[in-house]
């Protein structure tokens, strides 16, 4: 983390409680989110990796407001907006856009892509109608939308096409934050490679700021300055892209590489099924909170719940056997 | 003789619109114990031919023209009454989502025991039950004879998928088709999917058609590949030749966009534009607007050409 970077976005010991009911008196509490902190630099992009049910959505909705975080601090622009509900917020709201995962079902089925893409501007601007068609149009140009689109329907469209109406919609108040939330994991493999290829040369005209969210690691490499890997609601991995590529360290990160399905490797071998599932986030183990898929687990590790520590290079582990190798601790 | 030959296969669909060409003259055959892959983008058509083998094409569509040779039988011939005792016992179908596969009202041991009590008749509903436990074991379900109680609401995605493919197995089919089974399910769990439908295809002496968008997928599981677009097979052959030296223009970009671990380059290489509407196939070959060897050549359909025992359709392979 060189000193030029500017922080964007603090998260800070954020917790996400939810309640749900698991009889019909009895009430739990599930932990979506167990204290994540990090920080999001200007013009660069952090990348959430985790499997369904770790939390990474979450983070995102108490980000951009949808959910209000029940304890910690989200910092943007020096303000805590991590409880406060998007009409609280007031402008700041406008300066962070979601991408969301199904391009089928974000974008609304009555209205014509011309309207979907003026909304936003109507809402947060003050632009003429003239200014605004040209706002769109220019904005049109750059995601690779032909003209004639803006007149049809949501439905006219393969998921590609509608996944770059989804992300016109969010450039276009030229948000400084965008959370992009599995943008392309509906997609067509071929269609993914667009997406990605599009949303860098975005980020990169309108130096925006990315929060990308994914399950698959493999995609993240070519979009991300930073990777942060959740499991079970916290940060168990944190490096910058290069680092953790080149020395992945907590079990689980390795268990997510080793899972890529890739053209020049074999088919993992019998060890993939001790792999096992995530647990539920309801009644959370003591302990590490990874260690029924652990292949390295330690007595130690069913007692004491690890904390995330550095283990040089700003490359943050949650994992004490990793930092014992390594002399910390 | 193959078990599964599939001979210029031609499934239609009679649209307000038009005719929707969506599976257009396949041809293909699996060997006992083989898998084949069959990869392409939505809509190119490999949902349809798995669909089309089992009989499962609804009005407007229709099989107009083919022959599919299962096991000495022609199925296109079959009545529906015969097929429905093909179907979950000599071939059985993994569809893409096991949220939807499984009926919500039903318990697992239910819905499992109904494939052996129909297709085999005189088996007493106890041997039934034995069975449906023993398969689920097999699987790697934990705890389960206590699944067998369960409703799919209460098990997780990739739970819900291995009694899929548990049910699928139930009546030791000659012949497996899934489709798109690891698309809803996250990484570790596909690896782990995967594993365990080759190590089960292998046990049971089953063939597999594997049905999947992402060539990966194919190139870790099956023997032989066949790449689909616009509803016509472009490149057909084994898969150390597909994957290793693929000839097609649209089957080397697949495997060209693939994102790779070690790989140093900012941008992915991306085949331009997308695959044209089955309504409005250009002149010629279907993928010369996305292909970068084009030229005039191209506004005839390639004929077929075989080259060391590989299919490829294309004018620019020699």
């Amino acid at each position: 983390m060189s000193q030029s970077e500017v922080k964007l976005l603090e998260v800070k010991e954020v917790e996400k409680i939810f309640g749900v009911k698991v009889g019909a008196f009895e009430k739990k509490d599930l932990h979506a989110l167990n204290r994540v902190s990090f920080d999001i630099y200007k013009g660069k992009t952090l990348s959430l990796v985790g499997e369904s049910g770790c939390g990474k959505t979450t983070v995102g909705k108490v980000i951009l407001g949808l959910y209000q975080a029940t304890k910690g601090e989200v910092i943007f622009r020096d303000r805590d907006i991590a409880k406060l509900t998007p009409s609280q917020r007031g402008d700041i709201q406008k300066d962070i856009q979601m991408i969301f995962q199904d391009p089928y079902s974000s974008l609304n089925p009555r209205k014509k892509i011309k309207t979907i893409l003026e909304q936003p501007l109507k809402i947060h601007t003050n632009m003429t109608k003239e200014q605004r068609k040209e706002a769109i149009l220019l904005l049109c140009d750059d995601v690779g939308i032909d003209y004639s689109y803006l007149e049809r329907y949501p439905h006219q469209f393969s998921g590609g096409q509608r996944q770059r109406i989804a992300i016109a919609r969010a450039m276009i108040l030229k948000p400084e934050l965008i959370l992009a939330d599995e943008p392309i994991s509906a997609l067509d493999v071929s269609i993914q490679a667009q997406i990605l290829n599009l949303m860098m040369d975005l980020q990169e005209k309108y130096h925006a700021t990315m929060l990308f969210i994914t399950h698959d690691i493999s995609v993240v490499k070519h979009i991300s300055d930073y990777i942060a890997v959740m499991y079970l609601g916290e940060i168990v991995e944190y490096a910058s892209k290069k680092e953790l590529f080149a020395n992945p360290k907590h079990p689980y990160t390795k268990m997510l590489f080793s899972t890529v399905p890739d053209i020049h490797t074999p088919l993992a071998t019998e060890s993939v099924l001790k792999t096992g599932e995530i647990q539920s986030p309801i009644d959370l183990p003591q302990g590490c909170f990874f260690q029924n898929r652990c292949q390295y687990k330690e007595e130690s590790c069913m007692q004491t719940h690890p904390e995330l520590y550095d283990s040089g290079e700003n490359h943050l582990v949650r994992c004490p056997i990793v930092l014992q190798k390594v002399g910390i601790k | 003789m193959a078990l599964l030959e599939v001979k210029n296969l031609k499934t239609h669909f009679f649209t307000r619109n038009g005719v929707v060409k969506s599976v257009d003259g396949s041809s293909f055959s699996i060997e006992k114990g083989e898998i084949l892959g069959i990869v392409g983008e939505s809509g190119a058509g490999k949902s349809i031919t798995g669909f089309s083998i089992l009989g499962l094409i609804d009005s407007p569509g229709r099989i107009v023209e083919g022959e599919i040779n299962f096991d000495g039988k022609d199925l296109i011939k079959l009545s529906e009454n015969e097929l429905q005792k093909i179907r979950g016992d000599e071939i059985s179908m993994i569809f893409q989502d096991p949220q939807t596969s499984l009926n919500p009202v039903i318990t697992i041991g239910e819905q499992m025991m109904e494939a052996i009590l129909y297709h085999k008749k005189g088996v007493s509903k106890k041997a039934a039950y034995e069975a449906c436990v023993e398969i689920l074991k097999t699987v790697g379900l934990p705890a389960a004879r206590k699944r067998m109680k369960s409703y799919p609401h209460q098990l997780s995605g990739g739970m819900k998928q291995r009694v899929v493919i548990a049910m699928a197995l139930l009546n030791n089919p000659k012949l497996l088709i899934a489709d798109e089974p690891t698309t809803a399910l996250d990484v570790t769990i596909q690896a782990q999917i995967l594993y365990l439908m080759k190590k089960l295809s292998q046990e049971f002496h089953s063939a597999l058609i594997l049905i999947t968008h992402d060539i990966a997928v194919v190139s870790q599981l099956c023997d032989k590949i066949a790449v689909m677009y616009a509803g016509r097979i472009v490149e057909y052959g084994s898969k150390e030749d597909i994957i290793f030296n693929p000839l097609h223009p649209y089957t080397k970009g697949l495997i060209e966009c693939l994102p790779k671990l070690n790989d140093e380059k900012k941008r992915l290489y991306q085949i331009p534009g997308i695959m044209p509407s089955l309504l409005g196939l250009p002149q010629g070959c279907y993928f010369k607007n996305r292909c970068e060897f084009s030229d005039d050549e191209c506004d005839t359909y390639p004929l077929q050409q075989e080259i060391n025992g590989r299919i490829v359709f294309c004018h620019k392979v020699k």
